[in-house]
């Protein structure tokens, strides 16, 4: 399958849509209106939920913030629907902000149930406050124009919503093939790994829930004008999670399943309003809300991962072309070989009375290979994080390139060229080699959401997959790009976290236990990754505890003992120091 | 406000608080040993008045026949995975637990029924009928995602909220109740009426919670579940079935909703619905506790309870939404206090 072919596939949904009103009956119509405004706030969720890791329960009071603001100017100030949209989005992406800005700091299920707590209180607001008509809603909402033309039928604003649906759905795949897209699906992977490549976890989380809250703002505008009518019900917290379970059934890490999703819980609510009465005679309305909660409890239980991404992997796979050649992304300046390039000075980390790191110091010099080693409970690990910005000092100072980065976090100090890998593998098993690479390309790249979403981006995004790929060929997996990265060897995921560190255009490459947990051929093969990497004048710190892996590759060893500097010097120095074999060994008696 | 309006919402707040702090502390339970942040608990709780409503007016309650519906699910459930992986053996096992005693006890309420039992039997009735609930819900619905996310777990826990209103209806009916207090007593403490109903809910919150505490720390039962709560794979390993664990942690979390329920069933008037809310408030409350302190669950439900009394005097209509609000800058304070390790989100 080709990429011609994916276009001529979409082609024929969208004809098929458009030809809906001319063969389907008007109440058909209605019912795929309804999918249609569903579809808009389960893409969302799917954005929000399934490729940013954020669960909400609280999106049905996004959709009603904008249904009622639309209401509010339209019916009840007499204003052009129009100026309701405006009014209604601009509303609910202001409250979406500040409740990001406030709640998603927040972690884990914690930050799931703050969306269930603000989901129910703006939910009891609608129907408690005098100017919204209370749980009478508010009535005669005049229909959208354009122009002179009103869509009051709904055959007619058919277009209009499936429209948007449309278009929403091709700027969302485009953005998730954009650097802020490829952002936003490394958020999985945890708060430590999006930092480490630069990014600003807590900046891409607050964009994604901002424009989950505006597909929600947008569905609630054309609910508020197609339904003519609006009362508290259909915004509160039932509807928070039905939106949820459409998103779930659709496959919650895919845009197109929050359409299928949104397709399949209204055809099945409304099949099980007309058939429950055939099987249990007078019991309706009490059984479609059990019926319906079975079934997706079943569901939930055969089908996790919900349904497009289940048909999907039966799809033959697009194949797609290897990068071409494009013009070079700009390089940091790097430092002369030989000059001072890190510079640990009396650097103490306390957890409460205990002393992980106690008054280290050390130096790295531009374009050498220096290990840190040490027995279990010295401390590497400690200084490591310290190192990298996941933890700071307690006291002492630690200079990269000439700058104090102490107290700096994460993203700041990988910014500034500090590049690292992770003693248990971080990548996006789900994105491919190629995409995984180009997320270290992340801080040397600008494109931003609009780039993103209209496809500004080409030239940047033609040089970063370029990049991207020259890295993977530099540590030679450079053969299959598009292979999904979950599907290599520990030892080449490995060195495809060196490829991604080194997409980075690093000052300094810092390593954490490169060699845990591998076999010894693909030990020797990083070793010679490694060497060949000082050969072009990369400087790389290596914190390890394989010995034999440390002795034969470096050029300065700094050992760690219960969390202070032993000795530093070159291996053949450090292997002959009894200190260092007393602390390995224990002591000769 | 004047400080007797003020004493009076507090010892109101009090006592609600204290009815949240039992299903709170159910829902701890449940969490620590299964990782399902149990939504249900509520509409356990309210089921149980209703059911009592119902043996009260000498009509056999619709819970019974829930019962039976649930038990002979759960059994087809066992029996087919036990087929399945070969262990005929321990059929008999699964009929007796899963199908054998719950039908026995809606046997033994029948039976009951037709000697107009008085009031403490209907007690012990209604929470005979309401236990079994739990436990085989946690067999059909939850034991096949036993390894799934916590949220996985959270998603079908409110699906199976809403199937449950739809059964409270089917079986209940749309009619509220309010149950007759459980004692006329009452006393005058520095110039405050307090009824004997308020007291009782705040003993019986006590006895319960200590009961816990006891069972927790000298049972060696209360120490394997507390074993499963801290490591699923360790516990087994020592010889513990999470399985089993979990049918305990439901039995004795049911419990405390039912108990609860007969509470709160002669103070507020119950619904088939009225869970929902009952069951958000003890969730707050346990979310203070940090879902792991059970003692921090019973002070953050009746810091919840105390806050609702008050909220509700300001405005009746808004109480909702302030208790709601202040459930973010409670999580955030949670999130910031409890010390996280870097989870990734399984896909």
């Amino acid at each position: 399958m080709t990429r011609l072919h994916v276009q001529l596939a979409a082609a024929a949904a969208l004809a098929c849509l458009a030809l809906a009103p001319v063969v389907l009956s008007p109440f058909s119509i209605t019912l795929m209106n309804y999918i249609g405004i569903y579809s808009l706030v389960a893409i969302g969720l799917a954005l929000l939920t399934g490729v940013g890791g954020i669960v909400s329960f609280g999106q049905a009071a996004f959709v009603g913030i904008a249904a009622y603001a639309t209401a509010w100017v339209s019916a009840l100030n007499g204003q052009s629907p129009w100026l309701g949209l405006l009014f209604g989005v601009v509303l609910t992406c202001s409250v979406a902000a500040i409740l990001g800005v406030v709640t998603l700091r927040l972690q884990g299920h914690f930050l799931s149930l703050s969306t269930v707590a603000w989901g129910l209180a703006i939910g009891f607001l609608f129907g408690n406050v005098d100017g919204l008509g209370r749980f009478n809603g508010i009535s005669s909402i005049p229909p959208i124009r354009l122009g002179s033309f009103a869509l009051v039928s709904s055959g007619q604003i058919y277009y209009l919503i499936w429209g948007i649906v449309a278009l929403v759905l091709l700027l969302g795949y485009n953005l998730l093939d954009s650097r802020l897209g490829r952002a936003m699906r490394a958020l999985r992977g945890g708060n430590t790994l999006v930092e480490s490549l630069g990014i600003n976890a807590f900046r891409i989380k607050l964009v994604t829930f901002v424009i989950a809250a505006f597909l929600a703002s947008l569905s609630g505008w054309l609910y508020s004008h197609m339904s003519r009518f609006i009362s508290p019900g259909p915004f509160d917290a039932s509807m928070g999670i039905e939106y949820l379970m459409m998103t779930m059934v659709g496959g919650a890490g895919s845009l197109l399943g929050g359409v299928v999703g949104a397709a399949i819980v209204t055809l099945l609510k409304n099949s099980v309003q007309d058939y429950l009465p055939l099987i249990a005679k007078g019991a309706s309305g009490q059984l479609e809300i059990v019926a319906f909660s079975a079934l997706f409890i079943l569901f939930l239980q055969w089908a996790r991962q919900g349904i497009v991404p289940t048909i999907a992997r039966y799809l033959p796979k697009i194949r797609r072309e290897r990068p071409k050649p494009a013009p070079p992304l700009p390089r940091r300046p790097q430092p002369t070989p030989g000059e001072l390039l890190l510079k640990v000075d009396g650097a103490e980390r306390r957890f409460g009375g205990l002393v992980a790191v106690n008054n280290v110091s050390f130096e790295v010099r531009s374009g050498e290979i220096l290990a840190v080693i040490g027995p279990n409970g010295a401390g590497k690990s400690t200084m490591f994080n310290c190192l990298t910005g996941a933890l700071r000092v307690s006291k002492g100072d630690i200079v990269f390139a000439g700058r104090t980065i102490t107290r700096d976090p994460q993203s700041r100090i990988a910014k500034a060229g500090v590049a690292r890998t992770f003693q248990h593998v971080k990548l996006r098993p789900r994105m491919s080699l190629l995409e995984n690479v180009m997320l270290g390309t992340h801080s040397r790249t600008s494109s931003g959401l609009f780039a993103g979403a209209f496809r500004l981006n080409r030239r940047e995004e033609a040089s970063a997959r370029h990049e991207a790929l020259m890295q993977l060929e530099r540590v030679g997996l450079g053969d299959k790009p598009f292979e999904l990265a979950g599907n290599l060897p520990l030892g080449n995921q490995r060195i495809l976290e060196i490829a991604r560190a080194l997409a980075a255009d690093p000052a300094l490459l810092v390593l954490d236990e490169p060699a845990a947990g591998l076999r010894r051929q693909e030990k020797l093969r990083l070793a010679e990754l490694l060497r060949s990497l000082r050969a072009d004048h990369l400087t790389i710190l290596i914190v390890e505890h394989d010995m034999e892996f440390v002795m034969s590759l470096v050029d300065r060893i700094v050992v760690l003992d219960f969390g202070s500097k032993l000795c530093e010097g070159a291996p053949s120095a450090i292997r002959s120091d009894e200190r260092v074999q007393e602390a390995y060994l224990g002591g000769v008696a | 406000m004047t400080s007797d309006i003020a004493a009076i919402l507090g010892i109101d707040g009090i006592a609600t608080g204290a009815v949240y702090a039992l299903v709170a502390i159910g829902t701890v339970l449940i969490f620590t040993v299964t990782r399902v942040i149990f939504i249900p608990f509520g509409d356990i709780a309210a089921f149980t008045a209703l059911t009592l409503a119902a043996l009260d007016a000498k009509r056999f309650p619709g819970t019974g026949a829930l019962v039976v519906v649930l038990a002979c699910l759960a059994t087809l459930i066992e029996v087919i995975s036990l087929v399945r992986s070969g262990d005929i053996r321990l059929l008999p096992r699964a009929l007796l637990f899963y199908l054998a005693i719950p039908l026995a006890v809606v046997g033994i309420a029948w039976l009951a029924m037709r000697i107009d039992p008085p009031l403490a039997v209907r007690l012990l009735l209604a929470l005979m009928l309401i236990t079994p609930i739990a436990p085989l819900l946690d067999r059909i619905v939850f034991r096949p995602i036993a390894d799934g996310t916590v949220l996985l777990l959270l998603t079908v826990s409110v699906a199976l909220h809403f199937a449950l209103v739809g059964l409270g209806l089917l079986f209940f009916g749309p009619e509220g109740v309010r149950t007759e207090p459980l004692t006329s007593f009452s006393t005058e403490f520095a110039g405050v009426l307090i009824s004997g109903q308020t007291m009782l809910i705040v003993i019986a919150a006590l006895v319960f919670s200590g009961l816990l505490y006891l069972f927790f720390d000298f049972t060696l039962v209360g120490k394997s579940l507390r074993a499963t709560a801290v490591n699923r794979t360790g516990s087994r390993l020592m010889g513990i079935r999470p399985a089993r664990a979990g049918t305990i942690a439901y039995l004795l979390g049911s419990l405390m909703a039912g108990v609860s329920g007969i509470l709160i069933a002669p103070v507020n008037t119950v619904f088939y619905d009225s869970g929902f809310l009952i069951g958000l408030k003890a969730f707050v409350g346990a979310i203070v506790g940090g879902m792991t302190s059970y003692p921090g669950a019973a002070i953050g439900a009746v810091g919840v309870g105390i806050l609702e009394s008050f909220a509700s005097f300001q405005s009746s209509a808004l109480k909702d939404v302030i208790v709601f609000s202040l459930l973010i800058p409670i999580l955030i304070w949670r999130s910031l206090a409890s010390l996280h390790s870097e989870e990734e989100i399984e896909e």
